[in-house]
């Protein structure tokens, strides 16, 4: 009976000490990022959603709007939502498109809200008072220093890249400067647009064309497993690995078994909003400093550290 | 295709041959350009890539023709195809622990991708034909029911077919009889069927009355509402038809399967020669419509020199021009 009384108390004690809180100064941070519409995509809203979840629970103090768009019209339109209905303190922004996110962005934080920028940074600097960034050109050198090193006597090669847009310019430039002069020579590059359908048909035209392949630059895991199949398919065994990149959880785990056509994987980890959100919380409610740049950078994953990437519930 | 070689213009007007000749002469120029190009092109290795590849939409392709003949139009079959790939890999995914790896379950999953487009069909349908609603606005909506249900599916990320019965499955699209792949063959089995009972029919002939004109149709005892949903669910089970060929290429399903789709496969029946607005349909034409559209994205890939950011504006320019090819001689008001 005591025992009840007290646990009664306290709980009642704790009620009164969030109300309290939630009363004064509760703080409230908006996050807004893509929708998932591919797998990268997918992982990221994953990591957002799991970081919310446990920095509610670790924070009474903090509260957390989370909005996925599909757009960037729509985007910016929640973002509006968010500073005029829940009156946000903080915004964490993952850009859908650099351009059209700018001038909303910018009014956001010329009204006093405290602004994190994620992966793509908005095209006017400055404005933002935490970016976390990944590293693009930096995951192209990592790709193209993995190759030199595998194929030390250089050799011939097809790159697959992305949507063509400033990530994938950025990506692959890092790659063609981390191999000059190596001796490998990229034979052919076609835009496989992060997608598994379309890298599997570039794939299977790059292997009617050239009569000898030693390797595949896919660039990302989702094409790797397009260009995999086409490889299969053909019964082509010239070709002696395929590099993917961004850490996808099957690939991974390739790497860990130590499958020879996918040796290694080089990360761009979608795991980044979670930096961002939680350096946003630490923001709010300590005095730790945590303005400026905080670039994530690409990490060559082989079957030595691959244990340390891999993430089996998330969706990518 | 044999199917073109047998086709003669019904309407023997002299200046009607270019209407008739106009995709032809473009698939020629084509295969010509890329002979010229690159010694693999005729090569049977690539032919049998082009062709498989150009089974997804050229299936689809052949059902739209009919959903176009009618005067409808069909915007959802992209994402219904997303759609249905994830829910056939949940159903098998989901039935192996209780009936284990074998064909038995692959032919399951083979009927639950069938009659999901049967009824993704039937529900385009109902609504357009009982609901009066325009297509254009219906399959607008179920485009992207479909694409958010396959994403909410897969959780943002991708659903992957049990490796096990990827191993099973694979010789479906990978394998064929004496060298002709599963997917040309079904590919050919359809358009030949398709021409067939659009040539040879009553529902081929009441779909070219409807779309020409639906008064006079319903006037002359002809049951519209019946050969429109008909037209629907023809077209979601060839969607069906086509997910079965699709899945086991590469055993997985994501929001970014089948982007785009219900564009290329409308494109494909117009470069046929089909009318837009309805009235009149050949499937032959849109079968080569199809190859033309691979053609050109394979010929890009095996040849240097065009800048692959222009890829979009290379096809655009070659769809335009086929379609130039066969315009009617008069411009119509």
């Amino acid at each position: 009976m005591t025992y009840l009384k007290y646990a009664g108390a306290t709980a009642l004690a704790g009620l009164m000490a969030t109300g309290a809180v939630a009363q004064d100064d509760v703080k409230v941070i908006g996050v807004s990022i893509p929708a998932a519409t591919h797998g990268w995509a997918g992982g990221m809203n994953f990591h957002a959603q799991e970081a919310v979840d446990r920095l509610e629970e670790v924070y009474p103090q903090l509260d957390f709007v989370l909005a996925t768009a599909s757009d960037p019209g729509k985007q910016v339109s929640d973002i509006e939502d968010m500073v005029a209905t829940r009156n946000i303190d903080a915004l964490v922004v993952l850009p859908f498109e650099s351009e059209p996110l700018t001038s909303p962005v910018q009014a956001v934080a010329d009204s006093g809200v405290w602004v994190t920028v994620v992966d793509r940074g908005l095209s006017v600097e400055g404005i933002e008072d935490l970016y976390v960034a990944g590293d693009n050109t930096g995951f192209g050198r990592v790709s193209g220093e993995y190759m030199v090193e595998a194929m030390p006597d250089g050799g011939q090669i097809v790159a697959l890249r992305g949507i063509p847009t400033t990530i994938d310019n950025e990506r692959v430039a890092g790659f063609e400067a981390a191999i000059e002069g190596s001796g490998i020579e990229i034979i052919d590059m076609e835009h496989g647009n992060w997608n598994r359908d379309d890298s599997f048909t570039v794939m299977q035209d790059f292997l009617s064309k050239h009569d000898n392949i030693d390797a595949v630059w896919a660039s990302d895991d989702d094409m790797a497993v397009g260009v995999l199949a086409a490889i299969e398919a053909a019964g082509r065994e010239d070709v002696q690995f395929v590099l993917g990149g961004a850490g996808m959880k099957e690939m991974i785990a390739r790497v860990a078994e130590g499958d020879t056509m996918i040796p290694a994987d080089v990360t761009y980890p979608p795991s980044m909003i979670a930096t961002a959100i939680e350096l946003t919380a630490v923001g709010l409610t300590s005095s730790a400093p945590v303005s400026g740049q905080f670039v994530i950078g690409s990490v060559l994953v082989t079957q030595e550290n691959a244990e340390d990437y891999y993430f089996p519930d998330s969706p990518f | 295709m044999a199917v073109a070689d047998t086709t003669t213009t019904t309407r023997a007007r002299p200046k009607v041959d270019l209407r008739v000749l106009g995709p032809i002469l473009a698939l020629v120029a084509l295969l010509v350009t890329g002979a010229l190009l690159n010694s693999n092109f005729l090569g049977a290795a690539n032919v049998t890539n082009v062709l498989s590849r150009s089974a997804f939409i050229g299936i689809i392709a052949v059902g739209m023709t009919f959903v176009i003949t009618s005067g409808g139009l069909d915007l959802s079959v992209g994402s219904m195809a997303a759609f249905i790939a994830g829910l056939m890999i949940l159903v098998m995914n989901g039935l192996l622990p209780t009936m284990g790896p074998g064909w038995p379950l692959i032919v399951v999953g083979m009927g639950a991708a069938l009659v999901a487009g049967l009824a993704a069909g039937f529900v385009n349908g109902f609504l357009i034909t009982n609901m009066r609603i325009e297509a254009f606005i219906v399959t607008l909506g179920t485009m992207g029911i479909y694409r958010s249900l396959v994403t909410w599916l897969a959780d943002g990320g991708t659903l992957s077919l049990d490796f096990g019965l990827r191993g099973i499955y694979r010789p479906v699209y990978y394998d064929g009889i004496l060298g002709v792949s599963w997917p040309i063959i079904v590919f050919a089995l359809v358009a030949i069927a398709g021409e067939v009972v659009m040539r040879m029919t009553a529902f081929g002939r009441h779909c070219a009355a409807i779309g020409s004109n639906d008064t006079v149709a319903r006037y002359s005892s002809v049951n519209v509402n019946r050969v429109r949903i008909m037209t629907y669910i023809l077209l979601g089970m060839l969607v069906g038809v086509a997910t079965i060929m699709y899945v086991p290429r590469l055993g997985s399903a994501s929001a970014s399967t089948g982007v785009l789709w219900e564009l290329e496969a409308i494109a494909a029946v117009i470069i046929g020669g089909t009318m837009l607005k309805g009235g009149f349909g050949r499937v032959w034409g849109t079968v080569i419509g199809v190859l033309i559209l691979s053609l050109i994205d394979n010929i890009l890939n095996l040849t240097d020199g065009v800048s692959p950011y222009l890829n979009g504006a290379i096809q655009g320019v070659i769809i335009i021009l086929a379609v130039i090819l066969q315009r009617e001689g008069k411009a119509e008001g």
